[in-house]
């Protein structure tokens, strides 16, 4: 536990020591703003409610969150750190663990940063502010969960353009997996078992429960078992590399 | 104490560490000599827990690297190849997060800080990022990480290099002071090295143990080990080989430039008391007469280069 907290703290201070936490924060916030404005008609709608501001969010994060995440192992494999961390006295899940939950907590606080358009949403109407939060909710469970394939993908390479790319690719096929794009590579071979067993792995669909304001707790167990889930595969790609 | 059995690293078709085993006790400084690729860094991190052997074991103080690596960890202190640190960090953040890892809590952390600043002459650099240093102050950076929490062990992957001669000796120092109640292992590619602060030499040559002796018996491989050289002031008398030669246990002489001759002894005896008794007989003026201890760059080409014949030919 305590070592988690050690290496959470310096992989905080480490975003804040770099540019990359206020590049991230404010690319994060104009974009969101842009998206919200121009592309969701916020004010045409009509409507005191945050639909257009979340709608958005999972494409901001298929490009942001893998900007994140690919330095997490990649850089330190890179600079060579990785020898250090990894023979300091803390077990692989410690490590895993601090270092994803620093970076989580990273995007939280960048998510966090957007309150301006929910005042702003009070101040014009009377928004219910339950489906807010559940959406708030569902963003940062998807963050968590892109963030998880991220790091993993980035414990198998040095080079973080490779990580970026094809975290880029693995969150935009779980992104879309209930759609046609992805479906339609299984319709017609596969069984319908595992068409729908893919189809309901999709972040989309339960995003979009969220978003709507419906707790919905298989959505909170899906994305909570997506982060764990690439969280051991990360300590496992570690210790494969390890071993080879 | 460091236990190996039969430790074996296999990338893929490179058979990198062979079936190593030693053993090393406290207060022994063991030095790793070896060309480059010979297995001494992956032999160190296998050690250090950062790669797993293929098969084999290893035992840090009755820890097995493998099986309880934690504790393991906790006995060492490990200064990686080309000593890596974050770079975006301050020496201070650092060591305070290396502390902080290694369970060092209020006044202890202060002081062991402190100590390790104060040893390693740190204190100017403390608040610029380790990114922003001179090599031999990221060494030192690198070797403060290893030491500060006091550990039983250390390993130490070339912990010199980079560093110009004061930082050197003053490097060698630290170890030998160390040395008294740690098991200290050291790898090198600088021989005057392991003669400075090494108990104890294991050569490698890809993979395996070719030579595992102190730094003296090492040279005392040298065919030159005890060569006698007797330079005379003037040009050497036109009998002078052929007297040497004549001598007991005498292998060979041989000329060299500035009027000096070279005697080679045979089964590496003592040569002095019979070339100087000869020279008073004879009256020669000599200069200078030396006894050489034998070299171990010479052992160590002889040993590894011995090797790599052999396997040419099977």
């Amino acid at each position: 536990m305590r070592a988690i907290a050690i290496i959470f703290r310096r992989e905080m201070a480490a975003y804040f020591a770099t540019p990359v936490a206020y590049v991230f924060i404010v690319m994060f916030l104009v974009l969101s703003g842009a998206f919200t404005f121009y592309l969701g008609s916020f004010y045409e709608r009509g409507q005191a409610d945050l639909q257009p501001f979340f709608t958005f969010h999972p494409w901001l994060y298929l490009f942001l969150v893998p900007a994140i995440s690919m330095r997490l192992w990649a850089e330190e494999r890179k600079s060579g750190s990785i020898e250090l961390l990894m023979t300091l006295p803390v077990t692989m899940l410690e490590a895993v663990l601090g270092k994803f939950l620093a970076a989580w907590c990273f995007c939280g606080i960048a998510l966090a940063l957007t309150f301006p358009i929910w005042l702003t949403v009070n101040y014009l109407g009377e928004p219910d502010n339950g489906v807010i939060l559940a959406a708030y909710l569902g963003s940062l469970l998807m963050a968590g969960a892109f963030l998880a394939i991220g790091a993993c993908i980035s414990a198998t390479t040095r080079n973080q353009v490779v990580a970026f790319i094809l975290t880029v690719v693995v969150c935009f096929g779980f992104l879309l997996s209930g759609f046609p794009l992805v479906l339609d590579l299984f319709q017609g071979w596969a069984p319908q078992s595992l068409t729908d067993a893919i189809a309901s792995l999709s972040f989309m669909t339960h995003f979009t429960t969220l978003m709507k304001g419906i707790v919905d707790l298989r959505a909170v167990v899906y994305f909570t078992l997506v982060i764990i889930f690439w969280l051991i595969a990360n300590a496992v790609v570690l210790d494969l590399k390890k071993a080879s | 104490m460091i236990e190996t059995e039969r430790l074996t690293k296999r990338y893929g078709n490179l058979l990198a560490v062979d079936q190593l085993s030693f053993t090393v006790g406290q207060g022994e400084v063991l030095g790793f000599l070896g060309p480059n690729g010979a297995g001494k860094s992956t032999t160190m991190k296998m050690l250090a827990g950062f790669l797993s052997p293929t098969s084999g074991t290893a035992r840090i103080c009755g820890f097995d690297v493998e099986k309880d690596p934690v504790q393991a960890k906790r006995q060492i202190g490990y200064l990686p190849e080309g000593a890596p640190a974050y770079g975006e960090m301050t020496p201070r953040k650092f060591l305070e997060f290396i502390a902080d890892i290694r369970d060092l809590r209020g006044q202890e952390k202060r002081r062991r800080l402190d100590q390790v600043i104060d040893t390693l002459h740190l204190e100017p650099v403390m608040e610029q990022p380790v990114d922003n240093l001179s090599k031999g102050y990221k060494r030192r950076v690198g070797l403060a990480q290893a030491i500060i929490h006091d550990p039983r062990v250390l390993i130490l992957d070339e912990p010199t290099d980079g560093l110009d001669p004061n930082q050197k000796h003053e490097v060698r120092s630290l170890i030998r002071d160390m040395a008294a109640d740690k098991i200290i292992i050291i790898s090198t590619h600088i021989l005057e090295e392991v003669h400075a602060v090494c108990h104890r030499a294991i050569i490698i040559a890809r993979g395996r143990i070719l030579a595992d002796d102190t730094p003296e018996a090492l040279e005392a491989r040298s065919e030159r080990h005890n060569a006698v050289t007797l330079r005379f002031a003037e040009a050497a008398p036109d009998d002078a080989v052929t007297a040497l030669r004549a001598l007991d246990g005498v292998a060979s002489v041989g000329s060299g430039d500035d009027h000096s001759v070279t005697i080679l002894p045979a089964g590496g005896g003592s040569l002095l008391p019979a070339v100087g008794r000869l020279a008073l007989e004879r009256g020669w003026q000599v200069a200078e007469l030396q006894v050489e201890q034998g070299q171990l760059d010479t052992v160590f080409r002889q040993i590894t280069t011995a090797d790599a014949g052999e396997e040419a030919r099977t």
